[in-house]
């Protein structure tokens, strides 16, 4: 019997020294569909590989040979000895398999649970299996499926909604104080990359003008040039305090860079717009007692974090809404998997009485020589529509889901009323 | 008549739970069941004042019950201007209670037909009590959303994002909706205070009569007065001014009832219990 299995593994089986042993680019990825596509075990396969997990979907009805083959694969094309890898996979069959294959797409089983990515990186393997035909009715549904789902945990849960990387935190907290980004100035002082998404996050939200200050000029300009805004001379910083109204800080400094005293003079001239500062580094560049000022909001890094844990801990409690409709949807499906088995023997059957039909007709019209060509199509007509007539209670019984138990029985018993097995 | 005053509580009310759901649940359905079961409160009871007004012959500001009508009936409508204009679906929270309060607080106080009075037929005496109300009903509102705004700057500031944080809107936008409702009032006051001189003149021969609620209406003005010029000129916005709001409508309360209970004058007629 023909049913899903997935085998592989992830960032909880394994760390991450052998999941990059075991990573797949695309090309990879097509050659080893073409071996899986030619053994006699694997019917139909995908594979997925990300920084977290390398995965093989298949459809087979040997599952021990499947599971070999892809093992010994793994082993000769990365040239790593299969008990290197051995205890870190897991194998999942039939329902299981379809629950971790929906869980895995709804980012349900990702390091951090309502990730955006998985699901394009999905979309990109499934991608390659379709182009090399490796994918077949099984896994096609079973794939269209998984969008769909993962869709819905999206849109009806809330396991994607709130920050949960330090950029978008920050961003986050400043739509809190300024309601919108347009016309605010932003003044980033040193460099470093989450300081840099937190200003790219930022000019994507339609932030002002961007000022970059850095102890060495040049640098400055560099990252003036890449954001298209305009450096200024460190010890400028005063005087566009007055000016500005979001600040992050990223510098090396062991001292403030920004103190109380500074931002205390210019509240009053700033007319006491708010003003927010955005402190990454370690050692903390702004001085802590600016947040005690009116009017001014400071986030060290510790802070930023805490907001983090909040929202995963959020996100945790909306992965349970999300299990639920996974859940369903794997009922869901294996209905439409036992379904299967109706159609071939349907279509065999009407198959069956079709053949029967055109030897018959061939076989009458050659004694009717004087008939004409309408008269040929009335009959073929008649012959049709008396198919399809004692065909039509038989095929309602077998499609109905009112005999579920004894669907396998049915399917027997017309398999051998009408031999079609042979 | 009890029957339409009973209807219009009920609708606010339920209002209240509409929007009391909004706070906790999050859902925008109970935030727009909330603001639809105020508008219709509000129909109704402009219903139920036009007709007492026709009744009666004036307008109804006899009696305690009648003049807390007509203060929750200009709550109600700026707040659904306000609404309307600055969707800051969350005030519903501090308007529907507030109104709902204020109605059935009224209906505690009889409703007297009060004799026909001729000094309350005036134009000028009609026009002076709804600007003087919706003025006062915009600093109230500015208040709610004051108290809003410190929630929302404490929650901020102490780095706990409890209950309120996510179900608040930006500092910015309760900045922006409190300085539109104190300039609203501020305004409407000015507008009210004026036509009440006029007023004055025209029923006792002068403008001013050292009346208690003269004074107190003085003192309130200039608060709000003050209120606008720091902001305008050194910038009093954000925590400050949410502070100014609070106390300002605090102001407005004592200018509002307590002079009527606790000071003689010729305000105290409208509020005789």
């Amino acid at each position: 019997m023909l049913d899903i299995v997935l085998m592989g593994l992830n960032h909880k089986t394994a760390p991450v020294t052998l999941r990059e042993c075991l990573a797949f680019s695309e090309d990879e990825t097509s050659a080893a569909l073409k071996v899986f596509r030619e053994s006699p075990a694997i019917r139909e396969a995908m594979l997925i590989s990300t920084c977290n997990r390398v995965e093989v979907l298949m459809a087979t009805s040997d599952t021990p040979n499947a599971a070999d083959t892809v093992k010994v694969f793994f082993s000769e094309f990365k040239s790593l000895p299969v008990s290197e890898f051995e205890k870190s996979l897991y194998i999942h069959e039939g329902d299981d398999a379809v629950r971790h294959v929906f869980r895995v797409a709804s980012s349900l089983d990702s390091m951090v649970v309502g990730e955006p990515q998985i699901l394009g990186q999905i979309k990109a393997a499934y991608q390659i299996a379709t182009s090399k035909k490796t994918s077949g009715v099984l896994l096609n549904k079973l794939l269209h499926r998984t969008f769909f789902v993962a869709k819905r945990v999206r849109s009806e849960t809330g396991i994607g909604d709130h920050a949960v990387s330090i950029s978008y935190a920050a961003v986050e907290l400043g739509r809190k104080i300024f309601g919108t980004f347009e016309g605010k100035k932003v003044l980033l002082i040193g460099a470093g990359e989450m300081a840099e998404l937190a200003v790219e996050n930022l000019i994507r939200n339609r932030a002002g003008d961007i000022l970059l200050a850095n102890r060495t000029f040049k640098n400055g300009v560099e990252l003036a040039k890449r954001f298209n805004g305009q450096a200024i001379r460190f010890e400028e910083i005063t005087g566009f305090l007055e000016h500005v109204d979001i600040i992050i800080s990223s510098t090396g400094s062991p001292d403030y860079v920004v103190t109380r005293d500074q931002v205390k003079g210019i509240i009053r001239r700033r007319r006491n717009r708010p003003l927010f500062f955005i402190d990454i580094a370690v050692p903390r560049d702004i001085d802590p007692e600016i947040n005690r000022l009116t009017n001014s909001y400071v986030y060290d890094i510790d802070d930023l974090k805490g907001i983090i844990d909040e929202n995963i801990e959020d996100r945790n409690r909306e992965a349970i809404k999300g299990e639920r409709i996974v859940d369903e949807a794997v009922i869901s499906f294996r209905h439409w998997f036992e379904s299967l088995d109706v159609i071939p023997t349907i279509v065999e059957l009407r198959d069956k009485m079709e053949d029967i039909a055109k030897g018959e007709i061939k076989k009458t019209l050659q004694t009717l020589k004087h008939l004409s060509d309408d008269d040929h199509e009335a009959i073929t007509r008649m012959t049709n529509a008396m198919i399809n007539k004692i065909l039509h209670d038989p095929t309602l019984l077998l499609k109905s889901n009112g005999h579920h138990q004894n669907k396998s029985v049915y399917l027997d018993v017309t398999r051998k009323l009408f031999k079609l097995d042979e | 008549m009890e029957i339409f005053n009973f209807i219009v509580i009920t609708f606010y009310l339920l209002s209240t739970l509409g929007y009391f759901a909004y706070l906790f649940l999050q859902k925008d359905v109970y935030q727009q069941t909330g603001f639809y079961l105020l508008v219709a409160g509000f129909c109704c009871h402009t219903a139920a004042i036009g007709f007492r007004f026709i009744q009666s012959g004036h307008f109804p500001v006899n009696n305690l019950n009648e003049v807390l009508s007509i203060a929750g009936w200009t709550v109600a409508g700026v707040f659904l201007v306000f609404q309307y204009r600055f969707h800051l679906k969350i005030l519903g929270v501090y308007a529907a209670p507030l109104v709902s309060l204020v109605m059935v607080i009224a209906a505690k106080f009889p409703n007297a037909p009060g004799q026909a009075n001729n000094i309350l037929n005036n134009l000028w005496l009609v026009v002076h009590v709804v600007a003087v109300f919706i003025g006062e009903a915009s600093f109230a509102l500015a208040c709610g959303v004051g108290l809003l705004y410190l929630l929302q700057e404490h929650a901020i500031k102490s780095k706990k994002h409890g209950f309120f944080f996510r179900r608040l809107p930006s500092l910015e936008l309760l900045d922006t909706t409190g300085y539109a409702c104190i300039l609203t009032g501020f305004a409407m006051l000015t507008f009210g205070l004026i036509t009440g001189f006029v007023y004055a003149k025209a029923v006792w021969g002068r403008f001013w009569s050292w009346d208690p609620k003269e004074i107190w209406s003085g003192i309130t003005w200039l608060l709000y007065a003050a209120l606008l010029h720091q902001r305008l000129t050194v910038g009093w916005r954000g925590r400050r001014a949410a502070i100014m709001a609070i106390i300002g409508f605090a102001i407005i309360l004592f200018t509002f009832l307590g002079v009527n209970f606790l000071l003689q004058g010729h305000h105290g007629e409208f509020t005789k219990l």
